[in-house]
């Protein structure tokens, strides 16, 4: 099957700047000097694989997971259990981390596929919040407080996890291949069942399709790809914590989702990008903005506060923009289409 | 007489205290187009759900082709080749109407385990949905979005879906369900059609359309068969004409 470029709409052109910029950013670090903002992205890197993987049952699948943010936390204490035992091999590590979440995922999947709507949200949010309990219990890797990791992963002498500039490129390949991979998948025969099922579950099954199957392996996929991520986190923190796993960390990765356009391959990766980011601007702002009307030291206070912002903004992108942002270049780029038709 | 390719014997489903379907029994051979009829809640739409699978009944045998079906999933009957059509459209609204028959033609040829290569450029899939659509006189609608259609559109593209799969058997719920008089003419003249090629059982309330389409007729009235026959018959059938199509001379004279 030959590949076959996406069309040259607006939305697509800025999907492959944003990606590029992505690849560039080491550079700009380097030249400004800004070595928080490679951190900053490395981050919004690892975190956009995250909301990516949720997409695919979320945007999808239609399956409103809320606990998905329980992979992030697998993935991480395998790594941070076997490096407390003192196995610090990336290929040891890696290969476990994937196959707990898969293991996790398949199980928890099989029993939470049996129920819908409602259920399916409570029962997910369970399961998620079960693993964030007992690893807050086991003691021996730091309980509550979490556990440091005092070396990263190892793979190969050439390859130096602990550089900030190659972690970023590690992070980055693996955004990449995983955007490109969804993007075979969702175009797929497989992805097709999936996008049926979100739309009509009932009438998948009348023509004849198993669904639940279907379900159950996009729902390992996502957790796979999410544990990843998780290996990544715990990587760059050189630290885990049970607040990884924590559910508001999986209502973070849905409002990614949202904010930019869910059931979009590239949409969580704007919309991961967005977040971060402003969850970093919104408290500055509000410190700026705040000074001449309430004073220093109030503004300071106040920006704890810069949710407040970003709920009714949220709210904004439900309400008029359904495709997050996403939705908004294509309405963009359609308009533009249209000024140059007529 | 070779065996039916559908029977029903003695089938039975009860809802609480309400029996929808009561000791139902039906032959359907090979090439006939049989109509199920009779008054709205007398369980027409129950008895379609069990025979393809999407309940199941309390008590009886349903047997296609000679081998019982009675407790298998809608998706294995499906895959014995019986496809229904839904009394109210069922469709995947916000996926092209191309896409839609595609999917119903991928349930049918071989697993969808497949993760890389372009469905939408998958001969095998596209093909024979291209012509159900044809042989619906949808095609010029093929890459629209299915929301877009309109209602008499959708019944179409049901049909088409139904089609695509090249089933043995056809379950039809209300074709003509919400349509103008001259869609409701235009489907007759496409069922007519389609019923050289295949065994059908057709629930429908527009009986100027089940007299001129069926070959048999059976007649459903609180859960219970009061007649089967050939239209003429129906027709002239008293406890028929009584119970359900409410004739005053009859019922006094």
């Amino acid at each position: 099957m030959p590949f076959r470029l996406p069309p040259l709409t607006l939305r697509n052109v800025v999907v492959a700047l944003v990606l590029i910029a992505l690849a560039l950013l080491p550079v700009y670090s380097q030249l400004a000097g800004d070595r928080f903002a490679l951190t900053l992205f490395t981050r919004i890197v690892i975190l956009a694989l995250s909301a990516l993987s949720l997409n695919l049952i979320l945007g999808f699948g239609g399956m409103m997971s809320f606990g998905h943010a329980v992979y992030l936390g697998i993935g991480g204490y395998a790594v941070g259990m076997l490096a407390k035992e003192g196995i610090y091999s990336g290929f040891i590590q890696w290969p476990v981390a994937i196959l707990a979440s898969a293991l996790f995922a398949l199980v928890t999947g099989a029993l939470s596929l049996r129920t819908r709507g409602v259920y399916f949200i409570m029962i997910t949010l369970a399961f998620a919040q079960m693993a964030y309990y007992i690893v807050s219990g086991i003691a021996r890797y730091g309980g509550d407080d979490g556990l440091t990791i005092y070396k990263r992963s190892q793979f190969f002498e050439a390859l130096n996890l602990s550089s900030k500039t190659q972690f970023y490129y590690v992070c980055l390949v693996i955004l990449y291949l995983a955007i490109y991979f969804l993007y075979r998948l969702v175009n797929s025969r497989f992805g097709m069942v999936l996008q049926g099922t979100r739309s009509n579950d009932a009438r998948m099954r009348a023509i004849g399709f198993s669904t639940y199957r279907y379900k159950l392996t996009a729902f390992v996929i996502a957790g796979v790809l999410c544990g990843i991520s998780g290996i990544l986190l715990a990587n760059q923190g050189d630290f885990v914590s049970p607040s990884m796993m924590y559910w508001t960390r999986s209502g973070d990765l849905i409002i990614m989702v949202v904010l930019g356009g869910m059931g979009t391959v590239a949409g969580p990766v704007m919309g991961a990008i967005a977040f971060l980011v402003l969850e970093e601007i919104l408290p500055i702002l509000i410190k700026l903005g705040g000074v001449p009307f309430v004073g220093a030291s109030a503004a300071a206070r106040a920006s704890e506060y810069w949710m407040i912002v970003m709920g009714p903004l949220l709210l904004l992108v439900v309400l008029f923009a359904r495709g997050g942002i996403d939705g908004l270049l294509n309405l963009i780029g359609d308009k533009f289409k249209q000024r140059g038709r007529s | 007489m070779s065996a039916p390719l559908l029977q029903v014997e003695n089938l039975a489903k009860r809802f609480g205290g309400i029996v929808a379907t009561d000791n139902v029994s039906l032959a359907i051979p090979q090439g006939e187009l049989h109509a199920l009829i009779g008054p709205n809640g007398a369980g027409k739409t129950t008895l379609i759900a069990q025979l393809s699978g999407s309940i199941f009944a309390d008590a009886g045998r349903i047997t296609f082709d000679g081998q019982e079906i009675t407790r298998l999933s809608m998706p294995k009957r499906s895959h014995f080749g019986l496809a229904r059509s839904f009394q109210i459209t069922s469709l995947f609204l916000d996926m092209s109407v191309i896409d839609n028959v595609a999917l119903a033609v991928q349930a049918h040829a071989g697993h969808s385990f497949s993760f890389w290569s372009d469905a939408r450029s998958e001969v095998a899939l596209r093909q024979p949905a291209r012509e159900a659509l044809a042989r619906v006189g949808l095609a010029a609608s093929a890459d629209k979005i299915t929301a877009e259609l309109s209602h008499g559109e959708h019944r179409l593209l049901e049909l088409a879906m139904a089609l695509a799969v090249k089933p043995r058997m056809l379950l039809l719920d209300e074709p003509m369900a919400g349509l103008g008089p001259e869609e409701s003419a235009r489907m007759v003249e496409m069922l007519r059609d389609i019923k050289r090629g295949y065994t059908i059982l057709l629930v429908e309330h527009d009986m100027e359309a089940v007299f001129a389409l069926a070959d048999r007729i059976t007649v459903l009235v609180y859960g219970r068969v009061i007649a089967t026959g050939m239209p003429n018959d129906i027709r002239a059938n008293a406890q028929v004409r009584e119970a359900y199509l409410g004739d005053a001379e009859v019922a006094h004279g």
